[in-house]
């Protein structure tokens, strides 16, 4: 467990972008493919890709279509659709979010991805865990695992730099 | 008319599509950025989204249609709704009170979307007055009176070819006086920011009073297509031949069809749009209809996002206040 307010954004994607060439090598996973959720995710999938120096484009997910709360809140604020330019059968995937919480979103995303494809695998790369789950789904790499007082929120902005923020949640 | 009011919830949202008048700029862009979104699905594997999964649609069409029924059926499938399509006859004009009954046997089926085409201008907003909250009404074209969905989608069109609304000349030919689609049209283009709409037509065919809407009225296709960016072409209804109103579809031809002599008045890198089915040798000749300048069956494509996107943000909204 780290304390939030010590967190360095660069040092976290550094220990990331080791732990997954240690993943990508050890699990075999040759010719991997980024695919971000946006936006934080994408910003991070952008960072990985340079660190790594993976060849080809980065996939862009906007999950909106595929969120299990439409009934309760309606559509969502327009962000870019999602753009995944590469064939994802048979590829080994790695999904990138900047934080994981509830699960849901990751949930989202899978569901999306598998209306492109079906890829050979997914491995999820979170920048934060803060715990939460609602769902059966854990991060394969993460940077760091955190506890949050109840009521607070932590949000990566960005896309230059990239920083954390630390709030109460609005109510 | 008060439809700005019942198109609209509490938080000026849309709630039922029944006209292009009286909503604003940023909700008529809203429906084209959620439309761009929608266009990445049909380029999938999986041409389908599981947003409006359980919703039952309605297709309900007074007036026979294909296009546009089908592409509002597509629309709905992507969008993982059941859809049921019921062709009433329109053989009477109806009454209000047959409808209503209609009406209230089809949400006894617990519908959540009526699309809704009819011969009488306002039997859409009727139904949308009629329905429960949480159900929605999309206007599929109303006697003379719109066509939304129709006109959106050109307006997708428009700004994919030409982005900035606000630097346009547009001209609309033909049956302005008949056209549901026209005034939908109109409306978009004005709210939109398009400084130039021209309409272009025989004097029989162009409303009276029609320069009240902030249009220029053109009566020959020279000065009309002049130096404009977009043609709107209108089909014209056959119909319109037999009454007094025009001569034969030969003679229209003759003076306002569309052929590639006249078309380059306009502007080289106009693009040339209509609504279909289209008259080949009426409205439009061959050659311009699958020429390079034409962006027609584009338009049939755009049509199902379009349709995706009204879709989605009514019943998102109607969702809520069940």
């Amino acid at each position: 467990m780290h304390e939030l307010e010590q967190l360095d954004v660069d040092t976290l994607i550094a220990d990331i972008a080791a732990r997954l060439k240690k993943r990508i090598a050890e699990q075999n996973l040759s010719n991997p493919a980024l695919v971000g959720i946006r936006t934080g995710g994408v910003w991070l999938a952008q960072r990985l890709q340079k660190k790594l120096k993976l060849a080809g484009p980065i996939g862009e997910l906007n999950i909106a279509f595929y969120r299990d709360d439409f009934s309760r809140i309606g559509m969502h604020p327009t962000v870019e659709p999602s753009a995944l330019p590469f064939d994802v059968n048979d590829r080994h995937l790695l999904l990138v979010d900047d934080i994981l919480y509830t699960g849901r979103t990751i949930r989202a995303a899978m569901n999306e991805i598998f209306d492109y494809g079906r890829p050979r695998s997914i491995s999820l790369v979170v920048l934060i865990d803060r715990g939460g789950r609602e769902l059966p789904i854990d991060a394969s790499v993460y940077g760091a695992r955190v506890t949050l007082a109840p009521g607070q929120h932590v949000k990566l902005l960005g896309p230059d730099p990239l920083r954390l923020e630390i709030g109460a949640t609005k109510s | 008319m008060a439809q700005d009011s019942i198109q609209l919830d509490s938080q000026g949202r849309l709630k039922h599509f029944l006209t292009t008048e009286h909503l604003p700029r940023s909700l008529l862009t809203a429906i084209l950025d959620n439309a761009e979104r929608f266009t990445v699905v049909g380029d999938r594997a999986v041409k389908k989204v599981p947003l409006l999964r359980g919703k039952t649609v309605v297709n309900l069409f007074f007036e026979p249609s294909t296009r546009t029924r089908t592409t509002f059926e597509l629309a709905a499938k992507r969008l993982s709704a059941d859809v049921m399509n019921l062709n009433i006859e329109a053989s009477a004009a109806k009454k209000g009170e047959s409808l209503a009954d209609t009406l209230r046997t089809l949400e006894a089926m617990q519908t959540d979307m009526f699309v809704v085409r009819h011969h009488e201008s306002g039997a859409p907003e009727f139904i949308a007055r009629q329905v429960g909250p949480e159900v929605s009404v999309i206007n599929a074209g109303d006697g003379r009176h719109a066509h939304p969905t129709q006109a959106m989608l050109d307006m997708f069109t428009i700004r994919r070819y030409k982005r900035d609304f606000t630097q346009l000349k547009v001209a609309i030919v033909g049956d302005v006086a008949h056209s549901r689609v026209a005034r939908s049209e109109i409306h978009a283009l004005k709210t939109l920011g398009v400084p130039e709409i021209r309409v272009v037509g025989p004097k029989t065919l162009l409303p009276r009073g029609i320069e009240a809407l902030g249009v220029d009225v053109h009566h020959s296709l020279e000065t009309g297509l002049a130096g404009v960016d977009v043609v709107m072409m209108l089909r014209l209804q056959q119909e319109r031949m037999q009454s007094a109103l025009l001569p034969s579809g030969h003679e229209y031809f003759h003076t306002f069809g569309l052929t590639p002599a006249r078309l380059k008045r306009a502007k080289p890198d106009a693009i040339v749009m209509h609504p279909g089915p289209i008259n080949r040798g009426v409205e439009i000749d061959s050659a311009v209809a699958d020429g390079k300048q034409s962006v027609i069956l584009q338009q049939v494509t755009h049509g199902i996002a379009v349709r995706m996107a009204v879709m989605s943000m009514a019943m998102g909204t109607a969702a809520q206040a069940s």
